[in-house]
């Protein structure tokens, strides 16, 4: 048989349909670039999920060193009351559509810190929205690759053309909705001052 | 960014890294003022990542530190926890009433696995060095040879990172079946290893003349600025807290100390970021071979927990109701230098003060003074040699 | 090389400076008494002298005494410096004791500078002020930072930077105190 009679070979096979918003959503959901930025303790685990063994890499997820090149930003860490703004800055620096997953607990709520430390800031999410939490102090590689599969499934459905979707954000890998955490408190100018 | 015509030099730039910055391991904040490609002066910037953890010391009970000084330090955070259960042990033992002992093999166990984290983090800072001064892969290698210390402790105590093992009086759990085995084996493929780093690494020409003569310290400035640990030795200074303040049983292990003696040869010099580099590298083999050592003293396990030979743990409980008052300051030797607590009881549940002393702090409060006159390239491999970590400087 | 117990520190510090006590905590880890106005000459003395040679400052830190049970009750901060001799491989602790109120101490970092960050890190965290010191800055917590945290009548900030501490409905019981209201 002529190669190109073979089925799936042909020309009228070789023909997907779809809509400009699916398609480009289905090249990010494979090419979620992440900022390198890492903390505390989770972000030794940041690195590790990127080493040899969990080797991030294959899900097309690449570490950059600056927020511009970034589509994702893991907040892999604890985040004290200093570094908060910077957070903010980071993100505003990376373009749109940008994600944020928080690592670990830390990050979600403080974790060990948030009830007897005076300089530790109870959850990025104050600062920042977050679109996966990811529990764990640290989480497993296994369990970042979870949240960042979750975040996958949100980026498939985002529409850069079409109706921006507006689910509540998952915990992990389950569609379970938080809740009422997600607010960006408005800051206004930034302080005067302060670099 | 901004320039500063005004200096007789013509132009000063101000250039800020981090504390987002990949090179500097964290959330470490370094503001150079460059006159040229010379670093005129350079002011670090700290506090990103202080997480409160002495104050914290002084809210939860003894035992309950524990999990805090994973956090300390959590590249080693076996011997974080270790440094301050001894600590803790030496303050309680003051006390009249304090009969216990922390049983022989419980203190076997924790140098084992002292030393094995000290290898996984040795991994972490020479190949995180190597990649500050360009090179990705041999991170990738120390990562990866990370990751079967990991499984050894993931096995023995359940986590990857933070482990909450050594406690007061003792070791939380015993080896698991095998465990003797794995460790063998580990380090066997781990030294057979070691031989690929270093050819590809440490004996590399493009590396050592990159770090040759770079930064030096001399002995005597090391001594003064705080400097303590490989980056002590590094300087040539033969001290090494293991040796000469002996705790657990490394008085009967005869640790041998490398120190820095010019390792690359006719551009190098005692005290520079390869001899600090190089002495890291001497401290994997020395651990290797105490890893090796300490298995051969491991007595036998006993059926009871608390049996002062074959045992995991004292029976300290009632003691830590109702600790004596009083003051102590033990130090042991980290990866990063000597870890030194002092503490103060003041006879309730809670301890009054915890004060942890790092290597870290006192490496980065050298760097305004080592940096002046370096080229801007060299800050990054600067910082990689003193092998700072953040959590350590800020707490 | 040859080490000194403390003992024979103590007297040859005292030879020199009748003014220093030796301060015995209450399970027996002894300490010199320095007075707060001599430490630098202490201090100089310890480092350069043949015998002693404490060429090393191994740690400076402070603890505040305030609720500590003493009798009588204290209500000082008080500075603590371990030095460690290198040369001769002995140690000694040092205390300075500096008011709560007007806390200020002369620098060591002429002798050791080591003591530059540890000094940086007391004042920040105790408010001691260390009379000389060529940059005394905030180092772990933000420059407007207000109180100094180890201190133990420090309250916890409610809010930081218009942005509160606690999560909104979290609260703990038995929370550390906090400013600005309850919590
Ligand atoms: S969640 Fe745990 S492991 Fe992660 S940064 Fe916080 S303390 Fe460290």
């Amino acid at each position: 048989m002529n190669p190109s009679d073979r089925p799936g070979n042909r020309d009228d096979e070789q023909i997907v349909l779809s809509s400009v918003d699916e398609f480009l959503a289905w090249g990010k959901e494979h090419s979620l670039f992440y900022l390198l930025f890492a903390t505390a303790c989770c972000g030794i685990e940041l690195m590790q999920a990127g080493g040899p063994r969990y080797d991030v890499d294959r899900l097309g997820m690449i570490p950059r060193a600056t927020p511009r090149q970034a589509d994702l930003m893991i907040v892999a860490g604890t985040i004290t009351h200093k570094m908060a703004s910077r957070v903010r800055t980071l993100w505003e620096q990376m373009t749109e559509p940008r994600w944020v997953v928080s690592m670990g607990s830390c990050a979600n709520s403080g974790g060990p810190f948030s009830k007897w430390s005076y300089s530790v800031l109870n959850g990025i999410d104050k600062y920042v929205p977050v679109d996966v939490y990811i529990p764990g102090c640290p989480p497993r590689p296994e369990a970042l690759i979870d949240g960042v599969m979750a975040l996958r499934d949100r980026v498939r459905r985002y529409r850069t053309l079409g109706e921006r979707d507006t689910t509540p954000h998952v915990v992990a890998g389950h569609d379970a909705p938080f809740g009422g955490h997600c607010k960006v408190p408005d800051f206004g100018k930034p302080p005067e001052g302060k670099a | 960014m901004t320039l500063d015509a005004s200096t007789p030099n013509g132009e000063r730039m101000t250039l800020n890294m981090g504390p987002h910055h990949p090179a500097t391991h964290g959330v470490l904040r370094i503001v150079v003022e460059s006159d040229g490609e010379v670093v005129a002066t350079c002011t670090p910037d700290h506090g990103y990542l202080h997480r409160s953890i002495e104050k914290i010391g002084e809210c939860v009970e003894w035992p309950m530190f524990v999990p805090y000084t994973d956090r300390v330090d959590y590249v080693c955070a076996m011997n974080a926890n270790l440094a301050y259960c001894v600590a803790a042990e030496k303050l309680l033992q003051t006390d009249p009433a304090a009969t216990f002992t922390v049983p022989r093999r419980a203190e076997c166990i924790r140098v084992l696995v002292a030393e094995l984290n000290r290898i996984s983090s040795h991994l972490v800072a020479v190949g995180a060095m190597a990649m500050d001064v360009g090179a990705y892969t041999p991170f990738l290698h120390g990562i990866a040879q990370r990751e079967g210390v990991n499984d050894i402790f993931e096995k023995l105590c359940g986590q990857r990172l933070t482990y909450n093992y050594v406690t007061i009086g003792g070791v939380a759990f015993d080896l698991y079946d095998g465990a003797i085995d794995d460790i063998r084996r580990f380090l066997d493929q781990f030294e057979r290893e070691m031989v690929r780093f270093n050819k590809l690494v440490t004996t590399n020409t493009i590396f050592r003349d990159r770090c040759a003569g770079v930064a030096t310290v001399s002995a005597k400035e090391a001594v003064a600025w705080g400097l303590v640990g490989p980056n002590l030795r590094g300087s040539g200074v033969d001290f090494d807290v293991r040796r000469d303040e002996p705790y657990c049983v490394y008085g009967e292990l005869g640790v041998q100390v490398p120190v820095g003696q010019a390792f690359a040869g006719r551009k190098g010099q005692v005290g520079d970021a390869y001899d600090r580099y190089v002495v890291r590298l001497l401290e994997i083999q020395e651990s290797i071979r105490l890893c090796r050592e300490v298995l051969k003293l491991l007595p036998p396990s006993a059926e009871k927990p608390n049996d002062p030979i074959g045992g995991i743990q004292a029976d300290v409980g009632k003691l830590l109701k109702k600790p004596g008052k009083g003051e102590i300051h033990v130090r042991t030797e980290a990866p990063r230098g000597e870890m030194g607590y002092f503490l103060v009881s003041d006879g309730t549940k809670s301890l009054f003060r915890v004060r942890c002393r790092t290597g870290s702090f006192t490496a980065a409060g050298i760097f305004h003074h080592v940096m002046r006159g370096i080229f801007l390239a060299d800050v990054v491999a600067v910082i990689g040699s003193f092998d700072v970590v953040v959590p350590e400087i800020d707490r | 090389m040859k080490a000194l117990a403390f003992d024979a520190i103590a007297t040859a510090v005292q030879a020199r400076f009748p003014a220093v006590l030796v301060q015995k905590a209450d399970n027996g880890q002894m300490a010199l008494r320095v007075p707060k106005a001599s430490i630098v000459d202490v201090a100089h003395f310890l480092r350069t002298d043949a015998q002693l040679a404490f060429d090393g400052l191994s740690d400076l830190t402070a603890f505040d005494t305030l609720k500590y049970p003493s009798t009588p009750p204290q209500d000082d901060i008080c500075v603590v410096y371990v030095l460690f001799s290198y040369t001769h491989r002995h140690k000694v602790l040092l205390k300075v004791h500096a008011e709560r109120a007007a806390c200020d101490v002369p620098t060591v970092s002429g002798e050791w500078p080591a003591a530059l960050y540890f000094e940086r890190e007391v004042w920040d965290l105790f408010g001691v002020r260390f009379v000389g010191h060529p940059s005394l800055r905030r180092i772990m917590t933000p420059d407007d930072w207000e109180g100094h945290p180890l201190r133990k009548d420090y309250l916890y900030p409610a809010t930081y930077n218009g942005v509160a501490h606690l999560r909104d409905g979290q609260h703990f019981e038995a929370a550390p105190p906090r400013s600005g209201g309850p919590l």
